[in-house]
């Protein structure tokens, strides 16, 4: 799907741009390469929310490099360190789209981190590429989720599946990639409710719905998404962990990044589970939908908080 | 019972060879504190707030006594929970009441946290308390909103105010003017979520602040959110003077550093704690089960302290070298549980003790058992008592009649014994723990005479009193 992808970078290359580049980087005034630049290395990336074992091990592996390619300029060495997370982020990162008949993706996470809004914005880039979009409103329980939904819909052009509040989301969801096979939908997004991934019951409901998507079109879903809050901190890995247990989750959408907080927890996720970061969130606008550049990323780990 | 693993047992075995008595050396105290940032980290407290706790507890720590039923890394994390506790205040879910009604609570944050939700939950529990609140809508960005207020709003039974997508500014002023003409004695305002960085947002809450005058101001804080959770305490007090905190989404399983992290950098109490989705979960906040919850090792503290209060200092060393002599009997069971149940209700007892967990799933046992339980013990004769072994088949039937119990009741607690006997060797041989390294791993046999292991005859050893792990 290479289409969204430069697609959403059209659109995006305004918002992007001074998202990083805005504000120095924290390093371009070391003079040379010591323990107290090791440290300081290591303090930006706890501060990041790359957790401690992470950062311990990214400074250990960046100082075997230094020694190994006799780096002595800061500069260079922090270069060496972005690749290091660059690489560590992997690959892998276009949704996959069904070869035939409709496209299913179902998005999860815990409560408040930005799904829904996720959806809106999904479902427009996708509608913008002229593509047929559904949505379904599967999250039941919190007071007026599906009013929220009906208006990205409305925003993005795209209609919505629903019950009334209290309903069953799994048969939302039935009733959904029903309407998805007869309309000749190219994409269906589910919403769900969040849920706190403690909650055994909740996760449950979450894997009776994926069980039904399944049932009903083999091959789907194609992916489940996961969201997740950049502001999150070393709780993201129990997230990622329980969600990946329940629901198979196949990518993380990682949203709110235009904020101060940098979302380092990706990183210990990633040496921890393996699932790609697809897209991210820069706004509650409905253009504030990227792709995830792991360059970029590991750039703007390092770069100043700006004041407030 | 996931999160007992961690701290307390690291300490453990940093401390494992410092034992005894003395005072806590710089060294002591360092390599304790190593393990203290790495576990406030993990915990996502904030990277300097960490660094000036711990510099603080170094202070405190570095030369007190180690008491003499503490091993000295117990004696340290008592120190750091205490500090931690301090840090975080009393609790006081108060809220401020105008001395001219109607008072006035803002609510604001990030998008996402909370608020809605929490004011919706907030306006409950003053309606319990005889209050007439007043829910305002001034979150006019997010989609639908508005209509989420008002579906909470019915459902609790509270007027929800709201004027559309209008000048929130303006919403807050004449929601103010409806109040006092409504008799609304608490307003509740509810603003959208906004980044702490978005000046124009940020002003935004000034005006309505001037407007209507809150008594009190509260932020609310998403419990998972990671190091940023200072920057946007600091900028939210920065621009309008909070007067608390609550902190929603605590009914996950974070460690919830940002607790700490935003009370530190505000200095305002967390006044509330979010432990649902349902109107009925805001509680009250309580700095200790907190404290404990960061550090991620159960309430192991008020543990230690209870067993200190609770068990009398020469009893407790008898026990011990019984459990290490393994020459337990149902005496000293029936001693013990009547020690534990002064302590308060077995289950709360039986949560704080670190790594219980899996030692627990094969013995359960629930209060109405433990009558029985002494119900039966009172029914055996000393002899009994102190060689269970003899009780077979006729035994057990008097036993049983005794105590208004059945047989297999009495066969049943003679298992647990057993069980018991066992999983104290277990316990016993963590470090920290009990007895400690020097206990033979070999069964009772070759310990009933009290040889002990290389290491095990060095002397008294402080030994954590707890009563039956039972
Ligand atoms: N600044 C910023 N805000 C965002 C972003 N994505 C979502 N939001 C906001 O976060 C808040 C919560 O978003 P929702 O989409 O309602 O989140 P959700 O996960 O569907 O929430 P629940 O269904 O209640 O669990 C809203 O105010 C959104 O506008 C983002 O990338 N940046
Ligand atoms: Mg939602």
């Amino acid at each position: 799907m290479a289409g969204l992808f430069s697609k959403l970078k059209e659109r995006l290359t305004k918002t992007r741009q001074g998202f990083v580049d805005k504000v120095g980087e924290i390093f371009s005034g070391a003079k040379k390469i010591d323990e107290d630049l090791y440290e300081e290395l290591e303090e930006v990336l706890i501060q990041a929310d790359v957790g401690v074992n992470t950062a311990l091990e990214l400074v250990e592996t960046l100082r075997k490099t230094a020694n190994e390619r006799k780096i002595s300029e800061p500069a260079v060495l922090q270069e060496v360190l972005k690749e290091q997370i660059t690489a560590m982020l992997g690959e892998e990162r276009a949704l996959q789209f069904a070869p035939a008949g409709p496209t299913v993706f179902l998005v999860v996470g815990v409560n408040g981190v930005g799904k829904t809004t996720t959806i809106g914005k999904l479902a427009s880039n996708l509608r913008a590429q002229g593509k047929k979009v559904l949505l379904a409103a599967g999250d039941t329980f919190r007071a007026a989720a599906i009013e929220q939904l009906e208006v990205w819909g409305a925003r993005a052009g795209a209609e919505v599946i629903k019950q009334g509040e209290g309903a069953d989301p799994a048969a939302v969801v039935f009733d959904a990639l029903r309407a998805a096979k007869s309309r000749h939908i190219d994409v269906l997004l589910i919403d769900t409710a969040g849920r706190l991934h403690n909650k055994v019951n909740l996760m449950n409901e979450l894997s009776k719905i994926k069980r039904v998507i399944e049932r009903e079109i083999p091959g789907a879903p194609h992916e489940v998404l996961l969201v997740l809050d950049a502001t999150t901190g070393q709780n993201a890995l129990q997230q990622v962990k329980i969600f990946q247990e329940a629901a198979d989750v196949t990518g993380i959408i990682l949203t709110k990044l235009d904020g101060t907080a940098k979302g380092g927890v990706i990183l210990g996720i990633q040496s921890e589970a393996k699932v790609p970061v697809k897209l991210i969130g820069i706004g509650e606008g409905i253009e504030d939908l990227k792709p995830f550049e792991p360059r970029e990323f590991a750039k703007a780990l390092f770069s100043l908080a700006e004041e407030g | 019972m996931a999160m007992f693993e961690g701290l307390s047992e690291k300490l453990q075995a940093t401390f494992k060879r410092l034992r005894g008595k003395g005072k806590l050396t710089e060294a002591d105290v360092n390599e304790a504190m190593r393990e203290v940032r790495v576990a406030l980290l993990e915990a996502d407290v904030s990277f300097k707030v960490v660094k000036d706790f711990i510099a603080r507890i170094k202070e405190r720590a570095v030369g007190q006594e180690v008491l003499e039923s503490l091993t000295p890394g117990q004696q340290v994390i008592k120190i750091v929970y205490e500090e931690m506790i301090n840090l975080m205040g009393g609790s006081e879910s108060k809220i401020q009441i105008a001395p001219k009604p109607p008072t006035v609570i803002m609510l604001v944050g990030l998008q996402g946290a909370g608020k809605t939700t929490q004011g919706a939950k907030l306006a409950n529990l003053l309606k319990k308390q005889g209050k007439r609140p007043l829910l305002v809508a001034c979150d006019i960005y997010r989609p639908a909103a508005i209509k989420q207020l008002e579906v909470l709003g019915e459902q609790i039974k509270v007027p929800v105010f709201s004027e559309g997508q209008i000048s929130p500014v303006k919403i807050a002023e004449d929601s103010l003017e409806w109040a006092k003409k409504n008799g609304n004695d608490v307003l509740i305002i509810d603003t959208a979520g906004r980044l702490h960085i978005n000046a124009e947002l940020m002003e935004e809450l000034t005006k309505i602040k001037e407007k209507v005058n809150p008594q009190e101001i509260l932020l609310v804080v998403d419990a998972m959110t990671g190091q940023d959770a200072v920057n946007v305490a600091e900028a939210f007090n920065n621009q309008l003077g909070l007067s608390g905190v609550i902190l929603a989404k605590l009914d996950g399983d974070t460690r919830g550093g940002a607790a700490l992290s935003v009370k530190a950098v505000t200095g305002c109490p967390i006044k509330f704690a979010g432990m649902g989705e349902k109107i009925d979960t805001l509680e009250v906040f309580h700095p200790d089960r907190m404290a404990s919850r960061i550090l991620g090792m159960g309430d192991v503290l008020t543990l230690i302290e209870k067993a200190q209060q609770n068990s009398d200092e020469k009893k407790a060393r008898e026990m011990e070298e019984k459990i290490r002599k393994q020459e337990l009997n149902l005496e000293d069971f029936l001693d013990q549980i009547k020690q534990l149940r002064k302590m308060g209700p077995l289950s709360s007892i039986l949560e704080m003790i670190p790594g219980m967990g899996k030692q627990l799933k094969d013995v359960q046992i629930d209060e109405k058992e433990f009558t029985k339980i002494e119900a039966i013990i009172c029914s055996m004769t000393p002899e009994e008592r102190r060689k269970p072994e003899l009780i077979k088949d006729s035994r057990k039937k008097r036993i049983a009649k005794g105590s208004g119990t059945t047989i297999q009741d009495v066969g049943k607690l003679l298992k647990q014994y057993e069980q018991t006997k066992k999983m104290l060797k277990q316990l016993s041989a963590l470090p920290g723990m009990g007895g400690g390294k020097g206990m033979p791993k070999a069964t009772g046999k070759s310990s009933k005479k009290g040889k002990k292991g290389k290491k095990g005859g060095q002397g008294k050893k402080p030994f954590l009193k707890f009563p039956f792990p039972f």
